[in-house]
């Protein structure tokens, strides 16, 4: 019963695959190879509707972030957002465990996958992700 | 042959704070300022289009109700910061396809004290629900990147010093710099106040690399223009026909599918295929261009428009910056009016005041801060999501 109430975790978001290892998982169009992270409707390069799930690499480098000081109320500062180019898939995400500077975080750095509890709720905890430096 | 069509009459109001002014206040005085401007009335129009993003809705409507009903076909447009742009396009398209010879367009937007635009309000939850196209248990921003305006134009900034070769925040910052020292000759702008680079890489930093003065500043604000057909201007009179300003190109774009686009919004692929389109209806190219006003929403994108319009050689922004180009005194100035960092940025009012501003200048009105000699000019603005309006304008060959 204690394992099954411990155990019980749920994806930020449906991309995020909480296997081993955790990845992250993409849309594909099985037509002209487009990556999506939404549920489509259909391919917005070449209009086809037929996608099939892969896996993105866990790993990536730095294609330009910002660090982000001023935002709406809920939303804590600073953080760093990222495009990160995960071997040619692009993909949006915080830089975690990373002192949030420009002498700290450059463009073109490796980062890998990684994740975080959100917290629990009604006994399932929140898993989020981001990406941190390789060599952390 | 499509017909030619001119702007006859053009007016923005004063940008800033406009505590005692509805949105239709606003629309009125620029709607009806620059029907005066062109020596006509709501009785000449054919067709109001008009843009408002954060009334009530149907503001053309509203605004006939105080400057006049008289029955003619109303658009209310939205096309976010594009929505002014789109406005006048509409008007310009319904005259090229000969629905009429007179048209009205007019972007209004009361945006003082607006705040960060783009954020979405954060609500809390009891349980992990999922939800929407990602399954999202908890809003993303802030956990996912950002989707807000000032950090989607730093990383559109940062990319491009990525593809290119690093830039400094220092080299975004003078963009400012410049932007700032512009505006002091602009009544009309929202701040009018020189800022030293200290000032600016040392002011509050939104969303790095830029400061609070690098980024675009809420205001409120107005403007209009009265668009006519080339048979139609020729029974005006020679006056209004010496001061009209011909449209060369009128262009709108969204953004093709791109790789990151769904990631990371991409201005650079539709800014680049609207400039194409727009140098080909002219027929003229960048070396043509005697002043630009371009998107500076923020700092960050000033820089990479230089390269989208064309203005330099592919990647080569930062030089063509270094170079002095796009002052007012350089070969290429761009911005004059002080740019959206100190003009101001009531967004359905954009595309069309910058639009005046070069207007101004063509038909040499543009006192203190004219560019002697103007006689091409070109205006862009982009909305994220996105559009991207681009229009070429050439004074009268009399
Ligand atoms: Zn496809």
């Amino acid at each position: 019963m204690t394992d099954t109430a411990t155990s019980a975790q749920i994806p930020l978001v449906d991309y995020l695959v909480l296997d081993d290892p955790v990845h992250l998982v993409a849309n594909e169009c099985t037509n002209c190879g487009a990556r999506y992270f939404d549920r489509r409707n259909a391919c917005a390069g070449c209009f086809a509707t037929d996608f099939q799930k892969v896996g993105v690499a866990t790993t990536g480098e730095v294609a330009s972030f910002t660090i982000v000081s001023m935002a709406p109320p809920g939303v804590e500062v600073p953080f760093v957002s990222s495009i990160i180019d995960c071997d040619g898939t692009s993909v949006r995400a915080n830089l975690l465990n990373v002192t949030p500077d420009d002498d700290h975080i450059k463009l073109g750095m490796k980062v890998r996958l990684c994740t975080y509890s959100m917290g629990t709720k009604g006994g399932v905890e929140a898993i989020g992700f981001g990406f941190e430096p390789v060599g952390n | 042959m499509v017909e030619d069509v001119w702007i006859l009459g053009i007016n923005m109001t004063k940008f800033g704070k406009h505590f005692d002014k509805d949105v239709v206040d606003l629309g009125a005085e620029a709607a009806m300022a620059a029907m005066a401007d062109g020596g006509v009335t709501m009785a000449d129009m054919g067709i109001l289009a008009a843009g408002n993003l954060r009334g009530g809705g149907g503001f053309g409507q509203q605004l006939q109700k105080q400057i006049g009903q008289t029955g003619i076909p109303v658009f209310n447009v939205t096309n976010a910061c594009a929505t002014g742009a789109t406005a006048l396009r509409t008007a310009i398209m319904a005259i090229r396809a000969g629905e009429c010879d007179m048209g009205l367009a007019v972007g209004v937007e009361k945006l003082a004290g607006a705040g960060l635009l783009g954020a979405v309000a954060q609500s809390d939850v009891d349980e992990w629900q999922p939800e929407g196209r990602f399954g999202a248990v908890a809003p993303t921003d802030g956990r996912i990147g950002t989707a807000n305006m000032p950090g989607t134009f730093a990383q559109v900034g940062m990319e491009y010093g990525h593809k290119y070769g690093d830039v400094s925040f220092e080299t975004f910052a003078r963009i400012s710099v410049k932007n700032h020292k512009h505006s002091t000759l602009n009544p009309l702008a929202a701040y009018s106040k020189e800022m030293s680079l200290e000032q600016i890489m040392g002011d509050i930093m939104i969303a790095y690399p830029n400061t609070r003065p690098m980024c675009s500043a809420n205001c409120d604000g107005g403007a209009a223009a009265v668009v006519v057909s080339d048979a139609k201007l020729k029974t005006l009179s020679l006056e209004q026909q010496r001061r009209a300003i011909k449209v060369s190109a009128s262009v709108l774009t969204s953004d093709p599918y791109t790789e990151r686009c769904q990631v990371l919004p991409d201005v650079n692929t539709l800014t680049k295929s609207a400039a194409a389109q727009a140098y080909e209806q002219a027929g003229v190219g960048p070396d043509d261009l005697d002043l630009v006003e371009l998107h500076d929403c923020f700092a960050t994108a000033e820089l990479v428009h230089y390269d989208n319009l064309g203005l330099c050689e592919e990647g080569g922004a930062v030089d063509f910056f270094e170079s002095g180009a796009p002052w007012r005194d350089g070969s290429k100035p761009v911005n004059v009016s002080g740019g959206l960092q100190s003009k101001g940025h009531p967004i359905s009012a954009t595309g069309i005041a910058n639009i005046w501003e070069v207007c101004h200048h063509l038909r040499g009105e543009a006192g203190d801060r004219q560019i002697e000699g103007a006689r091409v000019a070109l205006a862009h603005v982009i909305g994220l999501g996105s559009a991207c309006g681009i229009h070429i304008l050439e004074s009268s060959a009399a």
